[in-house]
């Protein structure tokens, strides 16, 4: 003789595997649905292709420390709309020249290694008047903070040159495209950190005007 | 009264005691004017860079093959080791900020020169990227010395002399047939430094993509390579002293 309480349990543990059977069959369904209707959207919008303009690189070069400029055509974001996207777009660019096999900078990691590029009005020296700070944040020099990513600054080689060079064509390459930038901080992963690989220091502002490429002196 | 008499006996006899005393230390004021001050120690201030932990540059595992292994903290120290033979042969006085593979504070470091009152500060560095010898002063603009410099640009006082001690060191590397690239660069142990101080580092020979033959790694662990350079640098520093730039130890 079964007892009652195991054959009320049987008849509730049944109906709930029922239930469940019956919403996951439901669910199923439904996701075969929208898999179907995803398939037959069309595209309603064309994408926008920014025009390609051109852009000034100052490529490195560890042979004799110089940087050179190089112009390409690029497509890039409107500098009125979102300057920030466009230093991006540009240092992407950079990076992915030293990123190539035959680069005379080799520095891996490629365009993704610049995260974002922030643009700060300086705070005018000398005058802390809000008007002064109000006009110069129209047409005033600029702080580029650029955020690199920490597979960058980690597999970066080692040395006093081959890290200053990185820094420096970053700083050139910002102010021959974005004029306004006078100064350039940097960070890793959104971090102050103390060196780049090991010698370049991070914790300074670097000033565009002092960007000098080194001086090769041959036998 | 007797009392009195035995205090004015006691005290005539302290009196001629001081007399005594103040005419010996008078005597041995007059000796030591009289004699000529020792000429200042010329020093000179290595720094090997990285160490211990830090293996600052590097290439492959050192569980891996030996022979594929370079780290910068060997090259540096083996630099060092070389220089201060050569330099201590010479009758200059050398200041090392460490002998052996230990890594000291950057801090330590820029203690350690400032107190040696130097003529010469020279931090080395190698890497396995460009090509030959690179040079490196600081970006600091140059100043006025202060009675209280910060910390953080002790240098700036020093720049002209660092530029002008670069320039000698360029001349005897080029001398001795080594590719020279000259530069400025922010490196936060120079910026410390309160002496003509410059960044050395030795690169391959040959760059990275060598013609001989020889990888980077072979290059730099080369033992001739290493003495034709810390030979030049040697020649340099001499050739600074000789030019009376030490004179102004500790005075910009």
């Amino acid at each position: 003789m079964i007892p009652r309480y195991q054959t009320v349990l049987f008849v509730v543990l049944l109906a709930a595997s029922v239930i469940m059977t019956a919403l996951l069959w439901r669910q199923l369904d439904r996701a075969h649905q929208r898999m179907l209707e995803g398939q037959n959207s069309a595209p309603t919008q064309a994408p926008l292709v920014a025009p390609a303009e051109p852009a000034t690189l100052m490529v490195a070069s560890d042979g004799d420390g110089s940087l050179q400029p190089r112009v390409l055509s690029l497509p890039l974001p409107s500098l009125e709309a979102n300057p920030g996207a466009r230093a991006r777009a540009i240092l992407g660019r950079l990076l992915d020249l030293y990123a190539a096999p035959d680069s005379a900078h080799p520095v891996p990691g490629g365009a993704r290694s610049v995260e974002q590029v922030f643009l700060l009005p300086e705070p005018p020296r000398g005058s802390d008047l809000p008007a002064a700070a109000a006009r110069d944040s129209q047409t005033g020099p600029e702080l580029a903070v650029v955020n690199l990513s920490g597979s960058f600054a980690a597999n970066h080689p080692s040395g006093i040159e081959t890290e200053t060079l990185t820094l420096m064509s970053i700083c050139a390459t910002l102010h021959a495209n974005l004029p306004r930038i006078e100064s350039v901080r940097f960070l890793v992963d959104g971090q102050q950190r103390d060196t780049l690989a090991g010698h370049a220091d991070l914790t300074r502002t670097y000033l565009t005007s002092q960007n000098v490429p080194a001086e090769e002196v041959t036998r | 009264m007797r009392w009195s008499e035995g205090m004015a006996e006691g005290g005539g006899r302290r009196s001629r005691t001081i007399a005594l005393m103040c005419l010996a230390a008078v005597s041995m004021a007059a000796i030591a004017q009289s004699q000529p001050s020792p000429a200042p120690r010329y020093t000179v201030v290595l720094d090997a860079a990285h160490g211990g932990d830090d293996a600052g540059g590097h290439s492959g595992t050192p569980s891996g093959t030996p022979d594929g292994y370079w780290a910068e903290k060997d090259t540096t120290l083996a630099m060092s080791v070389r220089l201060r033979s050569l330099l201590a042969a010479r009758g200059i006085a050398v200041v090392t900020t460490r002998e052996d593979d230990t890594n000291v504070d950057r801090v330590r470091r820029d203690e350690l020169a400032n107190h040696a009152n130097a003529q010469a500060c020279i931090t080395l560095h190698a890497s396995l990227s460009g090509r030959g010898v690179h040079l490196f002063t600081s970006p600091l603009a140059p100043a006025q010395p202060a009675r209280m410099q910060p910390w953080s640009t002790a240098q700036a006082p020093w720049v002209n002399r660092s530029l002008a001690l670069a320039g000698v060191m360029n001349s005897a590397l080029q001398h001795a047939g080594l590719n020279v690239t000259l530069g400025r660069t922010a490196l936060p142990v120079v910026d410390s430094m309160a002496c003509p101080a410059i960044a050395i580092e030795m690169s391959p020979e040959g760059g990275a993509s060598s013609a001989s033959g020889h990888s980077p790694v072979d290059s730099l662990n080369d033992a001739g390579y290493q003495a034709r350079v810390a030979d030049a640098i040697a020649a340099a520093i001499v050739e600074w002293r000789s030019s009376g730039s030490g004179a102004g130890a500790g005075q910009p």
